[in-house]
């Protein structure tokens, strides 16, 4: 039986190209070409310019902790428990959610500063992540 | 000049189905049934019935329900869109069709296999690529698959910034649950909730726990909306509209609002409030009970501020003074809600709000002039406000 596997995200028209930048290794974060406003998660107009032309930047990959939640359960197949996600404040000025991971379920806190990595699940599936900030603390 | 909504219309008829885990008959039988149940409550023929308004989730076709009920000509159908949220966004369209004149009797209604067959506590899984699917997967591919999940991660920053605890949260589920253990039609009818059950359920999404959780139900519920005038020549004492919104604000997504600046509060229900108590011309003084939206239990915390009960950070401090109970300031969800009654994506909340001004909830408290009832939490919602003919 095939290892289970996570729930892989759609790919349309507005998000393809941010996944497509994951699997090359980066972070990226959509910016338009009209105001340079940085905007995620992506979408086909800036809600600040109404232009549709866009481009988009590599992230630092640094932030801090804005929010979290640690999942327990439910437990679903592809998901290792106890879940620990965060809602990031990159430091560009745009939001994240993602996984934590190298960190304890019990250490993680509003305002830690955290660093970006590119997961790759077992099936070759590359996902960005983040972990504890080195040298931080 | 626009046309005023205010005291134009009324819920002249509640209809239920039995709430249960496994129903045993479709959806439709389950609207069909409620549905009668509320045309019977206002002493209405169906054949009069011109207007039908339920849940883009609702599995039921308006047609198929006439039909099958034996309504005769409709003029006015429509569906409201994000789940629990479109709750009183029902109550809004069928008011302004009353209002309009593009019906007058307007039946509103959800009914759902929601234990037995699709269950929202489930969460997200699909294949179409819509904008709503892709909205998903930012949270899909990490494992937030569930309500719970979207939800915990803005009731634990909110916990985190007003210093809200547990102890707050299990205040809500066990004044809900003392409710429905006197209401037969409620999962929690004859089943006491203590602080150490409460403490020692399952955890599932911090801060959320077993009892922070709504129920997973099979059954129906039905409200019938028509002119004050015409409400009071049906059976029942009409529950007066005066006031109800929808509401969505900036930044909004559908349970995952996460990109604003302010974390620990609810714009949208700020905006339901203002819009609700300007169109009433009342404010939280005059709000004798409520039926808060309770999905979750830190909705009902944050909703406190949101409609001006107490102070920004002071809810826990008013859940925690027993406000929420029969003797409290603010008696809420006295059905037992959605925690501890049943799961009916709020419909069974507005229809426990039409009870209160009755006088006939199974746990009436004293004075009830105005009702206050909010939509869904964390998605695009809305507030209502009944009162006394």
């Amino acid at each position: 039986m095939a290892t289970p596997t996570r729930i892989k995200p759609p790919l349309g028209h507005d998000n393809a190209w941010w996944w497509e930048q994951a699997a090359e290794g980066k972070l990226t974060i959509q910016r338009c070409s009209g105001c340079q406003t940085l905007r995620h998660p992506p979408r086909p107009m800036c809600g600040e310019c109404r232009s549709m032309e866009w481009d988009f930047i590599e992230a630092s990959g640094r932030g801090t902790v804005a929010s979290f939640t640690v999942l327990h359960n439910p437990k679903f197949p592809g998901y290792d428990y106890p879940l620990t996600i965060v809602l990031v404040d990159l430091d560009e000025g745009t939001r994240l959610t993602a996984e934590l991971k190298d960190c304890d379920h019990e250490a993680v806190d509003f305002g830690m500063a955290v660093e970006s990595f590119i997961h790759e699940d077992p099936d070759g599936f590359k996902i960005p992540m983040f972990r504890p900030a080195k040298g931080d603390a | 000049m626009p046309i005023s909504m205010k005291n134009e219309a009324a819920i002249a008829g509640i209809g239920m189905t039995k709430f249960s885990k496994n129903s045993g008959v479709s959806e439709l039988s389950l609207a069909c049934e409620a549905i009668k149940n509320c045309l019977d409550d206002a002493g209405l023929d169906p054949k009069e019935v011109d207007g039908l308004v339920t849940y883009t989730l609702d599995s039921n076709d308006e047609v198929e329900v006439a039909r099958a009920v034996g309504m005769g000509d409709l003029t006015m159908y429509a569906k409201i869109n994000y789940g629990g949220g479109a709750a009183v966004g029902l109550i809004q369209q069928a008011v302004m069709a009353v209002a309009t004149g593009a019906a007058k009797n307007v039946v509103v209604w959800r009914a759902m296999n929601g234990r037995s067959g699709q269950r929202m506590g489930q969460g997200v899984s699909g294949d179409i690529i819509s904008s709503d699917l892709i909205h998903w997967s930012w949270y899909m591919a990490y494992g937030m698959l569930t309500p719970m999940s979207w939800v915990s991660m803005i009731a634990n920053k909110y916990m985190k910034e007003f210093g809200v605890t547990s102890e707050h949260l299990a205040e809500v589920a066990i004044s809900q649950r003392n409710y429905a253990l006197n209401n037969p039609r409620a999962a929690g009818f004859g089943k006491p909730l203590s602080m150490d059950d409460y403490m020692n359920a399952k955890l599932f999404c911090e801060p959320l726990r077993l009892y922070d959780c709504c129920q997973e139900t099979d059954g129906g519920a039905a409200l019938l909306i028509t002119s004050t005038e015409r409400a009071r020549d049906l059976k029942q004492k009409p529950a007066v509209i005066r006031g109800v919104t929808q509401a969505s604000t900036r930044g909004q997504e559908q349970m995952t609002s996460f990109y604003r600046d302010d974390l620990s509060s609810l714009p949208e229900m700020e905006l339901a409030a203002k819009r609700v108590y300007d169109m009433a011309g009342l404010g939280p003084d005059d709000i004798d009970a409520a039926c808060l939206y309770d999905a979750f239990t830190p909705e009902v915390v944050m909703q406190l501020e949101s409609f001006g009960f107490c102070g920004r950070g002071e809810a826990k401090d008013f859940v925690a003074d027993g406000n929420l109970r029969i003797d409290g300031r603010l008696p809420n969800n006295t059905h037992g809600g959605l925690l501890s009654e049943a799961y009916i994506h709020g419909v069974n909340n507005i229809a426990e709000g039409a009870r209160l001004i009755r006088g006939t909830s199974t746990n009436q408290p004293k004075g009830v002039d105005h009702v206050l009832v909010s939509s869904g939490v964390g998605v695009p919602t809305g507030a209502l406000i009944l009162g006394k003919d």
